[in-house]
């Protein structure tokens, strides 16, 4: 009655592994391949948001927008507005507050053919739905043997939103991105963004997504045409050979900040924008630290056991040799987030410690 | 005008179905109540590893469930999955392969004992934190529902979400259901009730325990009591529901009563209940229930389809598959860590994911 069981196990040779069904990569391009970015053309990062979102779901009807309020409110904090007009209620769908059911949900929709794209209103809410988004939805290929992938966005607000105290303040990439399986991304500039979350809706793993509340009304040029970031590169801000400051998201404005100011002193800072922590572009790092042989990380995370540890000991292990001064680096301070508006700031890395260890590092080494 | 009436008793679903199904019944019940006895074994032999949760006492449920389906609905259920999956087809040598640890197991040997998956056969996992396969099994349901409503591409299907008594008491049920009643979604929960949440009898972990499909109702959701020993009742039961919540497109809610014979895990020592208990339930237990039915005379109420030779030559050849099993799991290969370590880990894999490793896709799933 039961035939034998002769499995077979030859090699998957596919780029796209077979478990996520067929699947249509982007066409990737090199950095300066990419439509320009300066233009006229100058939209909110909310808007590049959107702009993203509706590009891919006119091409794409398994993808699907889920959250609180993203629907009939037009998006807590309007980055959804508008789509309900256009895509309708099946697929904008407004989600009760429950975010443990809602991802584990939108996991096994994604497990089951569907691309669903999960607002957390914010990354702090993202807590209640830590099984799901960690323990499933990271580990579904692997645990299956291969039978099962995730093809999932998780994305909303993450950091000091601007004195929300302690418990809306949550910068996550500390925590989350220790877990293998997940990709992420932090842009912080809304041409970035729109590349970036495009990227991260046709990527066939769960994809964290962190944006900003404080950048959301950011303007900047975001060309009307389709492109896609890949993940795994970084930008370089600014040319400089002095020191390399390593930033992402919305920090990489502070090093900006930091860095023209540092000029006026002769002090000329390389700034590296990370744009996604998984997978970490490590070679763009030591190629600068080649140049600059000084770094520093700045992190708006705490610093025990998070992104800017990950990334000093990378930096460490690959290019110590290169480096004239130990790598430095500037967190927000290790304690919960305050409310008041004065502690806050003194919690937040800024330019003035951005500045501070910069000249510490230079002082030391020349 | 008078409708026309009838004397004789409503038409069981069951009645309709041929011997040939309730023989195929009656075999992977005995096919998982053979198997389980084998992986008790293999456990003492410390040949399987980790947590391992025995199945035996419940078979009427998963197969008497699974036949209320079609094969295309999917499945998704907690960590006592070992059942589940031979009811869905799962071939008995990739689960036992796969509680071996072995590549040709069902998992390549990365899931184990709690984590069951087969593709072909519409099985989403079993899944090892209490309650989290209800939000997926919501989702898997979600996702048919969007494909026929949304992408036009599927008929309409059913998700069966099974769950024991002790996962009911979890946050992501309750929110599972209120989702699922929300958006009209297909899904049933199976609550497998065997009266006991690992050690904890159910009026010590649930309130209102004699009353769970109150948890079912106050969500607006479809709720029935099952008698879990009977299959033929499971099917009855269970087909109607299914059929229904396919045709509305909403969800439902099951307290399927079961019991199960051996302890919760194989390290149970199972001092919170007593062997009159076990006995009592042994006595009622359901396989032998089904072929009493199957080898009674049409005339008694049966249906004369089985005699006792023909039931021997079935366990017979149930043993022989099992065994088989057994000794494929035996020796099969084992995974090498420098080909298999790594893999699975991400569908499309990438330069710097990790300080430490590199990814690539590895060997194809022995299912696949």
């Amino acid at each position: 009655m039961t035939t034998a069981y002769t499995p077979d196990l030859s090699k998957i040779t596919s780029e796209i592994h077979p478990a996520i069904g067929h699947w249509e990569l982007p066409t990737f391009v090199a950095e300066h391949e990419l439509p320009s970015r300066d233009g006229d053309r100058v939209i909110q990062f909310r808007e590049a948001l959107r702009e993203a979102m509706s590009e891919e779901m006119r091409r794409d009807k398994t993808v699907f927008l889920i959250g609180e309020e993203v629907a009939e409110y037009n998006g807590a904090y309007k980055v959804s507005q508008g789509m309900l007009d256009e895509f309708g209620p099946k697929r904008i769908i407004d989600s009760p507050i429950s975010e443990n059911g809602f991802a584990g949900m939108c996991i096994g929709a994604a497990m089951n053919g569907l691309k669903p794209i999960v607002e957390f209103m914010s990354w702090s809410f993202s807590l209640v739905a830590a099984d799901p988004i960690l323990n499933n939805a990271p580990k579904m290929l692997y645990m299956s043997g291969g039978q099962w992938g995730c093809p999932i966005v998780f994305r909303g607000n993450d950091g000091a939103g601007g004195q929300l105290g302690s418990t809306h303040s949550w910068c996550v990439e500390g925590l989350y991105a220790n877990v293998p399986g997940l990709k992420m991304a932090i842009p912080s500039n809304p041409y970035d963004a729109k590349g970036l979350l495009k990227t991260a809706i046709r990527d066939p793993d769960p994809v964290f997504f962190l944006e900003s509340e404080r950048m959301l009304g950011d303007k900047a040029h975001v060309p009307e045409e389709e492109y896609y970031i890949p993940f795994g590169r970084a930008r370089k801000a600014r040319e400089g050979d002095a020191v390399t400051l390593v930033s992402w998201g919305r920090p990489v404005h502070f090093c900006m900040d930091a860095a023209e100011r540092l000029a006026e002193d002769g002090i000329e800072c390389e700034v590296l924008d990370m744009r996604t922590i998984r997978p970490l572009d490590i070679d763009s790092i030591i190629e600068s630290v080649q140049k600059t042989n000084r770094v520093v990380i700045v992190d708006q995370s705490w610093p025990f056991g998070g992104v800017s540890s990950e990334t000093m000991a990378q930096i460490c292990e690959t290019c110590f040799d290169w480096l004239d001064h130990q790598p430095v680096r500037v967190n927000t301070r290790d304690v919960p987030t305050p409310y008041a508006k004065g502690l806050e700031a003194a919690y937040l890395p800024n330019a003035d410690r951005i500045a501070e260890a910069v000249h510490k590092v230079i002082a030391a080494t020349t | 005008m008078a409708q026309a009436t009838t004397d004789k008793p409503a038409a069981r679903p069951s009645d309709a179905l041929s011997n040939e199904t309730l023989l195929k019944w009656l075999y992977d019940m005995q096919l998982i109540r053979d198997f389980e006895a084998r992986t008790m074994q293999a456990y003492q032999q410390a040949k399987i590893g980790g947590f391992c949760h025995i199945y035996s006492g419940q078979e009427a449920s998963a197969v008497g469930c699974t036949a209320a389906v079609e094969h295309k609905d999917p499945i998704v259920l907690a960590y006592r999955d070992h059942g589940h999956a031979l009811a869905r087809g799962m071939h008995p040598a990739a689960c036992m392969a796969e509680m071996f640890g072995k590549l040709a197991g069902c998992a390549k040997g990365k899931g184990g004992s709690m984590h069951m998956f087969d593709r072909p056969n519409y099985l989403f996992g079993g899944h090892g934190i209490v309650g989290a396969q209800t939000p997926l099994g919501t989702g898997l349901a979600f996702a048919e529902r969007y494909k026929w409503e949304v992408l036009e591409t599927g008929p309409k299907r059913v998700c069966l979400c099974f769950l024991g008594d002790g996962a009911i008491d979890q946050g992501a049920f309750h929110e599972a259901k209120n989702l699922a009643s929300l958006y009209g979604i297909p899904v049933i929960y199976v609550i497998e009730n065997n009266g006991y949440s690992m050690g904890t009898a159910i009026h010590r972990h649930t309130a209102n325990h004699d009353r769970l499909t109150m948890r079912g109702e106050a969500y607006g959701i479809k709720s029935i009591e099952i008698d879990g020993l009977d299959i033929r009742n499971v099917y009855d039961k269970m087909k109607v529901l299914v059929d229904e919540c396919r045709d509305l497109q909403r969800p439902g809610f099951v307290d399927l009563k079961t019991y199960r014979y051996q302890g919760h895990s194989m390290s149970d020592p199972q001092k919170y209940r007593t062997k009159e208990e076990v006995d009592e339930f042994k006595s009622q237990d359901s396989i032998a229930n089904l072929l009493d039915y199957l080898m009674r005379d049409e005339n008694d109420g049966g249906r004369g389809c089985i005699t006792e030779d023909e039931w021997k030559a079935m366990q017979k050849e149930i043993k022989e598959i099992v065994m088989d099993a057994l000794e494929f799991a035996e020796n099969a290969a084992d995974p090498d860590p420098e080909t298999e370590l790594t893999t699975d880990t991400y569908a499309y894999p990438m330069k710097n994911l990790s300080p430490s490793d590199t990814y690539s896709h590895g060997a194809k799933n022995p299912l696949l």
